[in-house]
C-alpha cells in the first residue's frame, strides 16, 4: 500500500514508522525545516519539505498515483480538513483520515464530509467519564455513518427503574436497551430482565438522546 | 452562488436605498484586517448592517472611531462566534482572514451549516483558489489578479503583446 502522511510531528512520524515496518510505502510531508532535517535521518527520501495544503507539494509527494491512504495529522485542523478534501475530491484517494486537534472543530469535519477522524482529547475525555461512575452515562462508541451511539448507563440505588422489568420500562423514542452487565457477566436484555442497582446497561441511541435516556434510567 | 448568475452576488432584498430601511441588508465580514475592515466600512457607508469578526480586539480600531456596526472578537472557526455574529441571518458573508485554509473552512461552514447563499472567500494561493471555485465556491484570488495585472502592464509598457 502507498500512504501519504501530512505532518511529521509525533503522531505523523510514529504512524509512518509503523506503516513502514508493516512493509508499506510511505511519504511524509513536513513544512518545518528543523523537523524535516530530523526526519530525513530516519526516513531519507521518503520525507518531503513543504506545505501539504499546496497542490504542487502534494503532487511531488505522489498524490496523483493516487495513494490508497492519506493521513492528515498536522497540528492545524483547518489544514487537515483541506488536505482531506483535496485528496478525496481532487485525486480520488479512497481513504482519508484526519486528526482533530480541537474537539470543537469536530462538527466542521462532520459537516464537510470528512467522516474518518481521530481526536485524542475526545478519547481521553471518554476514558475520564468511564472512571467517574457518578456521571451515570458514558459514551462508548460513536457510529458516525450509522448516526448512532452506544452508551453505558449505571443503574443507581435511586434509579426510577431499579427493581422493574425492562418490559415495563418506558424508554425514550430513538433509544434501545441492549444488554445488562451484572457481577462481571453480560446478558442481552429481554422484557423479563429485571434491572437492579449496580447494573451496567448498554444502550444504542440516536445522538442527542443521551439526556432523555439519562432522565429515564438514572435520575428520579 | 452555486450555479447562480456569476457576477450578481447582491442580496435580493436590496432596494439600493441607503437610509431608512427597517430590515437592512446584512453583511458579515470575517477577518478585520486591511481588506476586511475597508470592505466593512464601505458597505456600512452604503447603509448595510455590517458585523465584523476578528480574533484581535484591537482590529476594531481599523473600522474607525465612529463605527456603528457590530464587532465580535473571536476565531471564525468557532461555531459560537459565527452564531454571535448572526451568520445565519446574513445576506452575504465575506471571509478574509490571513489564512487560506481557515477561510476555505469558514466559507464552507457559512454556506452549508447556515445556508448563506452569498459567501465570498479570499484565497491567496491560486491553485487552491482554482480548485475550490471549480467546485462551486465564490473565490477571489488577489494573487491571480496581481499576476494578470503585472503581465498586462509589461505587455502594454513594452508594446510587445506577443513574441
Amino acid at each position: 500500500m502507498y500512504a501519504l502522511v501530512a505532518g511529521g510531528g509525533k503522531v505523523g512520524s510514529n504512524v509512518a514508522r509503523s506503516l513502514r515496518r508493516m512493509g508499506h510505502e510511505v511519504t511524509i510531508v513536513e513544512q518545518r525545516p528543523y523537523r524535516y532535517d530530523r526526519l530525513q535521518d530516519e526516513f531519507g527520501s521518503q520525507v518531503l519539505l513543504g506545505d501539504a495544503t499546496e497542490l504542487h507539494v502534494l503532487e511531488l509527494a505522489g498524490i496523483g498515483r493516487p495513494p490508497e491512504l492519506v493521513l492528515a495529522v498536522t497540528g492545524d485542523d483547518e489544514d487537515n480538513l483541506i488536505i482531506c478534501q483535496l485528496a478525496h475530491d481532487g485525486y480520488r484517494v479512497p481513504k482519508v483520515v484526519a486528526r482533530v486537534n480541537d474537539p470543537r472543530n469536530q462538527e466542521h469535519f462532520d459537516l464537510l464530509g470528512i467522516t474518518q477522524t481521530v481526536c485524542a482529547v475526545s478519547g481521553l475525555l471518554g476514558l475520564v467519564e468511564h472512571e467517574v461512575p457518578e456521571q451515570g452515562l458514558v459514551r462508548l462508541l460513536e457510529l458516525r455513518k450509522e448516526n448512532l451511539e452506544i452508551v453505558e448507563i449505571r443503574i443507581g440505588r435511586n434509579s426510577p427503574v431499579a427493581g422493574k422489568r425492562i418490559g415495563g420500562v418506558r424508554v425514550p423514542d430513538g433509544t434501545r436497551l441492549v444488554s445488562v452487565m451484572r457481577n462481571g457477566r453480560s446478558e442481552l436484555c429481554f422484557d423479563s430482565t429485571v434491572l437492579r442497582p449496580g447494573d451496567q446497561v448498554l444502550a444504542v441511541l440516536e445522538p442527542g438522546k443521551e439526556d432523555e435516556l439519562h432522565r429515564a434510567l438514572v435520575r428520579r | 452562488m452555486n450555479g447562480g448568475a456569476g457576477g450578481d452576488a447582491g442580496p435580493s432584498r436590496s432596494g439600493g436605498n441607503p437610509t431608512g430601511y427597517a430590515d437592512a441588508v446584512k453583511l458579515v465580514v470575517i477577518g478585520c484586517g486591511r481588506v476586511g475592515a475597508s470592505l466593512a466600512r464601505e458597505f456600512a457607508a452604503e447603509g448595510w448592517d455590517v458585523t465584523a469578526v476578528d480574533e484581535k480586539e484591537e482590529a476594531v480600531t481599523r473600522l474607525g472611531s465612529g463605527w456603528a456596526g457590530g464587532f465580535v472578537v473571536g476565531h471564525g472557526m468557532d461555531a459560537d462566534i459565527l452564531r454571535r455574529a448572526d451568520v445565519a441571518d446574513a445576506d452575504a458573508v465575506v471571509v478574509a482572514t490571513n489564512g487560506d485554509n481557515t477561510n476555505l473552512v469558514i466559507g464552507q461552514v457559512a454556506k452549508k451549516r447556515y445556508g448563506v447563499e452569498c459567501v465570498v472567500v479570499r484565497v491567496l494561493d491560486p491553485a487552491r483558489a482554482a480548485f475550490y471555485s471549480e467546485r462551486g465556491m465564490q473565490i477571489v484570488c488577489p494573487t491571480q489578479h496581481a499576476i494578470g495585472t503585472l503581465a498586462q502592464t509589461v505587455r502594454k509598457t513594452t508594446g510587445i503583446l506577443r513574441v
